[in-house]
């Protein structure tokens, strides 16, 4: 598959109730107040209450189709490290960077099947991929602000400071100002909480 | 972004709009004035997006949820009869339930302009029923069907699809897919038009009533305006030739979604190859086909689900260019959407490229076992106690759960299915817990039988199915689960709560005056989360019933933020 440069393609893989969608709102409107053509994959529905989601944003100039490639992701931006595994069909040793939250969230479904744990994913994975990285993006917010759903705008600011999406932090905080539905300081408070404490 | 400010934004600007919502915004621009819908995914934020519209106070237009898909046509319908240009919004399966009022529609045809937006769910993300193709539509209905790309074509096809409305006064329907109508990208915004229609029946026995032997002629009719709207479609900008080279030997006819997957594989695999792109499904621009493919040795229909494309253009093809090579189906699947890469195999193999996909980490070649993780009811969810209850008074009366069949519906039920509840045998459509309970019944009146069905669902497609229990006499157990909301596709209002989707009150029509007033004998209203054991006692008691039992299970869906 021909390598293109001018695209940047993101999946945000995690389990519905997570905010996947608001965090794909925020990436694309970002990424147009930058300047960039944008597209964004969404589903919407009862698969998603609690259910594995994948949201696709896709950044830059000759973006057509709403779907990434196989192959052709830039980042991977896992929510929950068990979902990292889903999205690998979009992962390449070439380009792609993972991006994982550690936090695992039990579904009934699961039943009596064991999980694998952060260490076997991350091996599972790293073949496949050009970085892993992991943090617990999900109890450093906990922690710190007393609120797990802030994990998703915690995770994206750590990602865009250092420097893993092509898009300005400015443009960033402004998207989140217009697409959080509700408690925009606590989302400030995440946003800078990760550009000074990101350490994965 | 709050919506009004998103989709009232002045003409000129950009927004970064969901195709659903760019359908409003076209509608809009076109003067919409009458709106109906039943909720339905990918289709449900058109009809939420007017809602919240019209909440905030803005817009000229009526809106409402109605009923059902057929009775939200049915007003759509009175509207357009009273000279109101009007929109209805629906799902896939939604059109099934409507088509009985369609197809004589497209024999009236229209008052006021009317387009009719359908969301189709190729993969089923979202639709547990069966894989529909609304094209199928077409020669049925003999209805005009348009099918934009992307957010953009959604706003102006809308647009379009009114105008065509208009001019030929006859009912448009705007065809989307789950990856049209979920995608978001950059919108350029036209002016919003004032409504400017003037309201009112007037009495045209030609023209709406379709009785014997006017209804023969106006099939007449119908058929005539159709071969016009053809000539419009050879003529319109919507159906065009992309990168056309007159020396091309290879062509790719597609539309909708798989054009973009065709433009990005065209990208990825660096070839030049015209593509004509149909913005008409139906009627088909035959002649701009003819054209196209008369210089072609090859050609490849991009297209997903059946290939409807594929057998018109085999016939056109008969006359046009006997020699062609007509690729479709034999190189891209029938079933389940389209993806870039798959798009990309298929457009290699016909121009004879070698493809290399590198070998990623598919779920198939994944050494670690990845859990499934199904969707489940939310903590809190009413349902939970439902289930476990149902399962508790089973054990309590002795039976196993293979002695009992559990009948069920579309809603947030259907989770019943998955586990831990394990608790559904059968599932098709709206009401079918209890239409299909009654025929299960009567083969084996033993059989044991438990039916779930929502409020919303009962409401839609429940209630002539227990009239026809109750006129029949079987005894199966209804368990109506009023959770007070349409709950799966996102917590709209229905006819159980004083709400609309409007700023005013809506009226409240109580359940249980409805069963009752279908002649069920033993009815219970209870709230199993407060009162266990006592759900329990009246499961074990209703079961052994010799005429139809419902139990109506209230308690608020844990979403509704009121």
């Amino acid at each position: 598959m021909k390598k293109n440069n001018r695209q940047f393609n993101i999946v945000l893989s995690g389990v519905g109730g997570q905010g996947l969608i608001t965090l794909g709102n925020i990436i694309a409107e970002a990424g147009f107040l930058g300047g960039n053509e944008v597209k964004m994959s969404e589903l919407h529905g009862l698969s998603q209450r609690g259910g594995s989601v994948a949201v696709q944003v896709r950044l830059g100039k000759g973006v057509f189709s709403p779907l990434i490639p196989q192959g052709e992701a830039d980042l991977i931006l896992a929510m929950e490290r068990n979902e990292a595994l889903k999205s690998g069909h979009f992962s390449s040793k070439k380009k792609t960077i993972f991006l994982i939250n550690d936090f695992e969230i039990y579904s009934p479904s699961f039943g009596n099947q064991k999980l694998p744990g952060l260490g076997k994913i991350i091996s599972e994975i790293k073949p496949f991929a050009k970085k892993v990285h992991s943090i617990k993006a999900s109890d450093i917010v906990q922690e710190r602000l007393g609120l797990g759903i802030l994990a998703g705008v915690f995770m994206l600011s750590g990602a865009v400071h250092k420097g893993l999406i092509p898009i300005s932090p400015a443009n960033v905080l402004k998207a989140i100002k217009n697409n959080v539905p509700r408690g925009l300081e606590l989302n400030e408070k995440a946003f800078f909480l990760a550009k000074d404490n990101f350490k994965t | 972004m709050n919506i009004e400010k998103l989709l009232y934004k002045p003409a000129g600007e950009k927004a970064i709009l969901l195709g659903d919502f760019a359908v409003i915004r076209g509608a809009l621009e076109a003067g919409v004035q009458f709106v109906s819908t039943y909720p339905g995914t990918p289709a449900s934020e058109i009809g939420d997006g007017f809602s919240l519209l019209k909440k905030a106070g803005k817009g000229s237009f009526y809106f409402e949820y109605s009923t059902n898909e057929k009775v939200a046509l049915e007003a759509g319908i009175g509207a357009s009869f009273s000279n109101l240009k009007t929109l209805v919004a629906m799902k896939s399966f939604g059109l099934n339930v409507a088509s009985d009022a369609l197809l004589p529609f497209g024999y009236t045809g229209i008052r006021g302009p009317t387009v009719i937006v359908v969301a189709d769910d190729p993969s089923c993300h979202s639709s547990g029923q069966e894989e529909e193709n609304t094209r199928g539509f077409a020669s049925l209905a003999h209805i005009p069907i348009l099918e934009p790309s992307d957010p953009q074509e959604c706003k102006d096809f809308t647009k379009i699809a009114f105008e065509l409305s208009e001019k030929f006064e006859i009912p448009v329907i705007l065809r989307l897919t789950t990856r049209v109508a979920h995608q978001s990208s950059i919108v350029k915004l036209g002016k919003i038009e004032k409504a400017n229609r003037k309201a009112g029946f007037k009495k045209d026995y030609q023209r709406f009533v379709t009785m014997p032997p006017r209804v023969l002629e106006m099939h007449d009719e119908l058929l005539d305006k159709l071969a016009k709207i053809k000539r419009e479609s050879e003529q319109s900008a919507i159906n065009f030739i992309n990168d056309w080279s007159a020396v091309a030997k290879i062509g790719i006819i597609t539309s909708g979604v798989s054009y973009l997957h065709t433009k990005e594989a065209l990208q990825s695999l660096n070839l030049r190859i015209p593509v004509l792109k149909l913005g008409f499904f139906h009627p088909l621009p035959e002649k701009k086909i003819e054209r196209f493919i008369k210089l072609l040795n090859k050609v490849l229909m991009v297209e997903e689900l059946e290939p409807y494309l594929e057998k018109e253009i085999k016939i056109l093809a008969k006359d046009a260019n006997p020699k062609l090579k007509i690729f479709g189906k034999n190189l891209l699947p029938e079933t389940r959407e389209l993806t870039p890469e798959i798009v990309m195999s298929a457009i290699a193999q016909l121009a004879g490229r070698k493809l290399k996909i590198e070998n990623s980490l598919k779920i198939g070649n994944c050494k670690l076992k990845i859990p499934q993780r199904s969707p489940n009811l939310c903590p809190g969810c009413p349902y939970w106690p439902v289930f476990n209850g149902v399962k508790q008074a089973l054990q309590e009366a002795g039976l196993k759960r293979e002695d009992v069949v559990f009948g069920g519906g579309i809603g947030c039920y259907m989770l019943a299915s998955f586990i831990p509840h394990n608790l559904q045998d059968y599932l098709l459509c709206m009401g079918s817990s209890i239409g299909i309970a009654h025929g299960i019944k009567k083969a084996n009146k033993k059989q044991k039988l438990i039916s779930f069905v929502g409020d919303s669902s009962f409401f839609h497609a429940g209630i002539p199915a227990l009239i026809n229990i109750v006129h029949n006499q079987s005894n199966p157990l209804i368990i109506l689960m009023d959770n007070q909301i349409t709950a799966m596709t996102g917590q709209q209002p229905y006819p159980g709560i004083a709400e609309s989707g409007r700023k005013e009150k809506g009226q409240k029509v109580k359940l249980e005056e409805i069963v009752k007033a279908c002649g069920v004998k033993h009815l219970k209203i209870i709230e199993p989360a407060k009162d266990y054991k006592g759900f329990i006692k009246v499961v074990k008691d209703f079961l052994k019933k010799e005429t139809v039992a419902v139990i109506i299970a209230r308690r608020p869906c844990v979403r509704i933020k009121r």
